[in-house]
């Protein structure tokens, strides 16, 4: 265990600088001049002011000179502050805000979609060839391919503007309005995301569960008389879900930084939101800060994953 | 919905003491897409209580399906089961699935071939050990505990009490084995089906288990069929023997008469591929020529012609029935059979005619009651390992 902690913080910590040095190379290749954004289009600019502005930002300086600068008040905990919203920090006015707002959207997806994965995968595995896997794969296959955002825009014409039981956008806060009118304003939104989710998760479950049920222990569980429920669930659920419990942590992970557009459509306060607004306004340091915030969440839950698999199969821990 | 019979049903039986099991002309055939796949194909046995059947046969002989056919675990929809298993005075051919569960674990039982694969590794011991004890008799979880204790010291497993908390790769080979036999024993079942259950063994381990078998259907008064495709494991341990060969029965016997008097030329076969003690070393073990037979589009007349060096033309013509030997219960489908002085004519003849299989037999020692001294003796020499490996091996 030991071990593979090690190594896996190793390989963290390469992930890590590749990461912020690729996404500071790009957002410096992006086109136009965050000292025009800053000035706005319309404001004078007289060439002392722009470089007044780019010395006082370090725009003056070379790019692995502001890399290394970067990174070392990074680790420092200080992802700088905003070029557009002066006084704005990255890390406590933009991360520690926004993240559980998008935190939560993904983790409700991510729940609602195993929720319903697992049943239709084990259905489908269970009555493979059958009129009722035949049915469920073909739902799974157009949940596949509806884009998220067409989703979300179904869900709001049914739930809010027909049936009038959801608001169609905005975000309640927990802390704001309590769970109830948090929830209201969530489920929406994560069910748009979870559906694809959903269709991905549940063609895993059950082309393991397929391979699976060919096992020998499936038949002896079966030779002691035991109903077909519970050999399922209580027998081949869990050895069929290593490549479940994988893409759970790398699709909640993407999810982080994946939400974009269905925060956009629901107007949700979340990262994703404000990553596009600032990527609008070249605001170079916000979309740094955040990039490298999702690159290092998206490790860190995939390291817990690997993790995870010790527990669901009891052959690795001792490695 | 009776499933297992009601009372009358029992009762009746006891007065006619019908034989625990009494199949007849079972098929099982499977719809793949190349046809039909005739791998059990007409066979009928019986087997009174208490009793030991032993089924031989080579890879691909149909002794693996037959025994899950009796046992009806292989219902699907691309499976045709014809014919008729009476257990215990009630039809099974005709029930379902969910049926059959309730019969499962509680009335019939099977240890599988390989305690590698055929216990779920993640998880532990203790659960698979008694959870259709819980799930068949509504046992409770502290007293299910100290069944699976009490399970796990009944096949000598040592340090029961921490064993049942294991993992199934925390284990040995060996012990797997006993494992898979206490969980078929949990819920006490009359009738136990040993499905190659030495096979992924080693051999002084293959030994221990045998032992262990034949102690707890003594123990536990069970009826018993082991499937092998080794003569020498069926030996000492059944009280008849039948021979299967591409899907069918082809020599059938209480086991003393079938090795003293054997009549059909597969059996010999499969007794002369035993390596023997007496024979010097590196002599080559005399394999069955031929492989089995495709049993989507089997041979026309006997299944074994074309490996068989008696056969004639009517062999390849006619199919033969099964017919009674002189000793009561024995019985074998033979046109040629062995011992025959028409079986030494058929020799000579395709001898003389240069047919090849009968060329690859030349050679082979020919006396019966030596072979199955030998078997004695690899027997008693297990016995002698036996002993010395008492514990189990880790």
């Amino acid at each position: 265990m030991g071990r593979i902690l090690a190594t896996r913080l190793l390989r963290l910590g390469a992930t890590l600088f590749a990461v912020t040095f690729l996404s500071f190379i790009m957002t410096s290749l992006l086109p136009g001049d965050p000292v025009n954004a800053i000035l706005g289009v319309d404001a004078p600019r007289d060439q002392e002011t722009v470089d007044r502005i780019r010395d006082e930002l370090g725009l003056d300086k070379p790019l692995p000179v502001r890399y290394v600068n970067w990174l070392g008040s990074a680790v420092q905990g200080d992802l700088g502050e905003s070029y557009i919203n002066r006084g704005q920090t990255v890390w406590g006015d933009t991360i520690v805000q926004r993240l559980p707002v998008t935190a939560q959207l993904a983790f409700m997806a991510i729940i609602i979609a195993v929720i319903l994965a697992v049943p239709i995968g084990v259905l489908g595995a269970y009555r493979q060839g059958r009129w009722e896997d035949q049915t469920t794969s073909a739902g799974v296959q157009v949940a596949l391919s509806v884009p998220n955002f067409i989703t979300g825009i179904f869900l709001i014409w049914l739930f809010a503007v027909k049936l009038k039981w959801l608001p169609a956008s905005n975000w309640n806060r927990i802390s704001d309005k309590g769970l109830i009118a948090n929830l209201e304003t969530a489920i929406l939104p994560s069910t748009a995301l979870a559906l694809t989710q959903m269709a991905i998760f549940s063609r895993l479950v059950r082309s393991d569960m397929i391979a699976t049920l060919q096992e020998n222990f499936v038949l002896s569980a079966k030779a002691k008389g035991l109903s077909d429920r519970y050999v399922l669930f209580r027998h081949a659920l869990r050895p069929s879900s290593l490549s479940l419990a994988t893409i759970v942590g790398i699709n909640f992970g993407a999810l982080l930084g994946g939400t974009v557009v269905i925060e956009t459509l629901f107007a949700i306060p979340g990262l994703g939101f404000r990553l596009i607004n600032a990527i609008n306004q070249r605001d170079i340091l916000v979309i740094q800060g955040i990039t490298v915030f999702v690159a290092v969440a998206y490790v860190l839950i995939n390291t817990i994953v690997d993790l995870l698999y010790t527990v669901l199969d009891p052959r690795i821990r001792k490695g | 919905m009776t499933v297992v019979g009601s009372d009358t049903e029992r009762l009746t039986r006891a007065d006619n003491a019908e034989p625990l099991l009494v199949v007849k002309d079972l098929k099982t055939h499977f719809k793949i897409d190349a046809g039909i796949v005739k791998a059990v194909d007409g066979v009928s046995f019986e087997l009174e209580r208490g009793k030991t059947l032993g089924i031989v046969g080579e890879s691909g002989s149909g002794k693996t399906v037959l025994s899950r056919s009796v046992m009806r675990l292989n219902i699907a929809s691309n499976v045709i089961n014809t014919g008729s298993i009476r257990y215990d005075g009630v039809e099974l051919i005709d029930k379902s699935s969910k049926q059959m569960q309730k019969l499962w674990g509680v009335e019939m039982a099977m240890v599988f071939q390989d305690p590698m694969t055929s216990l779920n590794p993640v998880v532990r011991v203790g659960r698979q050990l008694t959870e259709h004890l819980r799930y068949h008799l509504g046992v409770g979880k502290a007293e299910s505990r100290a069944n699976a204790i009490e399970l796990l010291r009944s096949v000598k497993i040592p340090e029961p009490e921490s064993r049942i908390d294991n993992y199934p790769h925390e284990m040995s080979g060996g012990m797997r084995q006993r494992v898979c036999i206490a969980i078929a024993l949990a819920c006490g079942p009359k009738m136990l089906f040993a499905d190659e259950p030495t096979t992924a063994l080693d051999v002084t381990v293959q030994h221990q288990i045998l032992n262990l078998l034949a102690t707890q259907q003594q123990d536990r008064f069970m009826t018993m069929i082991m499937v092998t495709h080794d003569l020498g494991v069926v030996a000492g341990r059944t009280d008849e023997i039948a021979v299967m060969y591409a899907g069918k029965v082809v020599e059938k016997a209480p086991t003393p008469s079938l090795f003293a008097d054997m009549r059909h030329p597969y059996t010999q076969a499969l007794l002369w591929s035993i390596p023997k003690v007496s024979q010097p070393k590196h002599t080559r073990l005399s394999a069955i020529a031929g492989r089995p037979p495709d049993l989507i589009n089997p041979p026309s007349g006997c299944s074994f012609s074309p490996r068989c060096p008696y056969a004639q033309d009517k062999c390849r013509e006619e199919e033969p029935p099964l017919v009674a030997a002189s000793t009561p219960g024995h019985e074998f489908a033979c046109w040629y059979p062995v011992g025959s002085p028409e079986n030494q004519e058929a020799y000579d003849r395709n001898l003389a005619a240069g047919v090849a299989v009968t060329l690859a037999a030349e050679g082979r020692i020919t006396a019966t009651e030596e072979l199955t001294s030998d078997i004695i003796a690899a027997d008693l020499i297990n016995d002698v390992i036996d002993i010395s490996n008492d514990e189990v091996g880790n």
